[in-house]
């Protein structure tokens, strides 16, 4: 029985207009001149709007903007390719020690990332991975892995045993079983863990700024802090960065919005 | 299973045997760039961090390899500076301060969201933007709305003809603005998370505290609340787990400062390490940081199974 209940409706859109304000502001600074926002008195939509912070971002961040991709898209890559073979031996095949590797997994969870930094600061210097693509993606894939692993094993549980062992009569092996059966009637978790490792690794800042000097390259998190840093901060350069850096979480939510929703709910509840 | 029920099972026991040895190799091979991965990047670092937490660990140490085992010294010169309970202090009150308006916006929120209206599904997954967004995006959209003279917090507040607020400088009002902020970032986490727990509470018992002419107030406080219980609890241990160990805003926002007003045990584990170099007290601050999390992290492991076992 759906009903118009038009003042819940206009109370919803004001919730979401105060609540969506900041970003509202963000892009409205983005738009005016660096001038025009030391005035007193802000002004409220960006009329004789500019693209100067845009151009400012893109010439010095574009390739910070372009770093950040790389480092997410391998940590999708590292994550999934070490989580799915792993969910599938936890969901699917008897092994002793499964239930004690789940619990490990549901703990490192716990541990600080800042712990994490330190610690692999001093590994990593010592392998020459500071300042490197390859040790950055490692990094950020200790926090997506977990993640993806119990992910990944909360839907490969749900998958019937008759299937896989169907396959595994008709004479399959095992990495056939997996990769004829598994990973395809797993598309869509594998989705929802591929877009948390990504977006982790996109908004990743305390393993960027630990374990990256700037020298060989610098991710998009590490470039909006050292901006806001700087005293003379130029925030309609640093506006249109911070709206540059959004995209892909916006992008993703309009797009794989239910993947979204799905993932931030089995993350929390389901075990 | 007899022998002819099932011919293309294999049927000797040595068969069997050796199926199941298959089984089990075939299970390890599947877990081992997993298991590895634990080892390489959470025991080693881990085990790494504890002894690096009884040496005297600095720069020189990197190039040398030397780094003279002090036992607690770095414990105690941690606990005795006065940076220690200033930190602590400012982790609890950013903790708590978050937690409870986060939680308590965000229950608001489903609550309202839960009634159906037009749009509401639309609107609902709107406000999840703030909590996809990177956290530096978030942090650095918010110390330019604190801005002093330009910010437009304080437009509004001049407008209301209020003085304008000191937000970032002053060292009184610099941890409520790293603590607004992460609410704001906090809320569509609770909001989704107890929306979902209150789609599971049926109907029918609704409709029957309303036939016994139970108000709105009447039907949350003995509906909703009790049969939401189980979901309360997982969403206030997680908040706890992830707001303890929150860097990114804190670092954005204000770096910890004014004069430490804004330090917290994470930010003070980072600039021990990072900015003083003393890593041996920087590890110190950050296994106090694991026990402190760990606790709250069984609990919610307590709670969480405790719900499986109820919807169970």
């Amino acid at each position: 029985m759906k009903t118009a209940n038009w003042p819940r409706t206009v109370a919803g859109v004001l919730i979401v207009a105060v609540l969506l304000f900041p970003l509202y502001w963000m892009v409205n600074a983005s738009l005016q001149p660096s001038g025009a926002l030391l005035r007193p008195d802000p002004a409220f939509f960006p009329v004789g709007g500019t693209l100067d912070g845009y151009r400012k971002a893109v010439s010095t961040q574009g390739p910070n903007l372009l770093s950040s991709v790389v480092v997410a898209l391998g940590t999708v890559l590292v994550s999934l390719l070490v989580a799915a073979p792993a969910s599938y031996a936890l969901a699917q095949l008897k092994v002793r020690g499964g239930p004690a590797l789940v619990f490990v997994l549901l703990i490192v969870q716990m541990i600080p990332g800042i712990v994490m930094a330190n610690a692999l600061y001093t590994v990593f210097s010592n392998l020459g991975l500071i300042d490197n693509y390859l040790g950055l993606v490692l990094a950020d894939s200790t926090a997506t892995i977990p993640f993806a692993i119990l992910l990944l094993r909360a839907f490969m549980i749900s998958v019937p045993k008759e299937l896989t062992e169907a396959s595994r009569v008709d004479g399959a092996g095992y990495w056939r079983t997996f990769g004829s059966i598994i990973l395809p009637v797993s598309r869509n978790a594998l989705v929802t863990a591929g877009l948390f490792s990504f977006l982790f690794a996109w908004a990743d800042f305390l393993f960027a700024v630990t374990l990256t000097t700037g020298q060989s390259f610098e991710p998009i998190t590490v470039g909006i802090y050292r901006f806001v840093g700087n005293q003379s901060a130029d925030w309609n350069g640093i506006m249109a960065t911070a709206v540059l850096a959004a995209v892909p979480a916006a992008v993703l939510l309009v797009v794989a919005q239910r993947y979204v929703v799905a993932g931030l709910t089995s993350g929390a509840v389901k075990d | 299973m007899t022998v002819a029920a099932a011919p293309r099972v294999s049927a000797t026991p040595r068969a069997n045997r050796k199926s199941r040895r298959d089984n089990r190799f075939a299970a390890w091979a599947f877990l081992l760039p997993a298991l590895a991965y634990v080892v390489v990047f959470f025991g080693y670092p881990l085990a790494a961090n504890l002894v690096m937490s009884t040496q005297n660990y600095t720069v020189k140490s990197f190039y040398t390899g030397e780094a003279p085992f002090v036992g607690i010294e770095n414990y105690s010169a941690v606990l005795s500076n006065p940076l220690f309970s200033t930190a602590a202090l400012n982790t609890a009150l950013f903790t708590v301060g978050s937690i409870v308006f986060q939680f308590g916006i965000g229950l608001a929120l489903a609550v309202f969201f839960n009634g159906r209206f037009l749009g509401s599904a639309l609107l609902r997954s709107l406000l999840l933007l703030p909590w996809l967004l990177p956290l530096v995006v978030s942090g650095a959209v918010w110390r330019w709305m604190f801005d002093q003279d330009h910010g437009v917090l304080n437009a509004g507040l001049r407008f209301l003809g209020f003085d304008a607020v000191p937000w970032l400088s002053s060292t009184s009002w610099a941890l409520s603005a790293v603590i607004i902020t992460n609410i704001w970032i906090g809320i569509p986490f609770n909001l989704v998370i107890l929306h979902g727990g209150l789609r599971a509470i049926p109907a029918s018992l609704y409709e029957a505290a309303a036939l016994d002419g139970a108000g709105a107030w009447q039907r949350f406080r003995h509906v909703t609340w009790p049969l939401l219980r189980p979901v309360t609890g997982i969403v206030l241990m997680l908040g706890l787990v992830y707001t303890i160990k929150v860097f990114d805003v804190i670092m954005v926002v204000t770096g910890g400062g004014p004069a430490g007003s804004t330090q917290t045990l994470t930010t003070w584990s980072y600039r021990l390490s990072f900015q003083d170099f003393a890593f041996g007290q920087g590890a110190a601050v950050g296994n106090v940081l694991i026990v402190v999390a760990t606790v709250f992290g069984l609990l919610y492991l307590r709670s969480a199974k405790a719900t499986l076992a109820e919807a169970a």
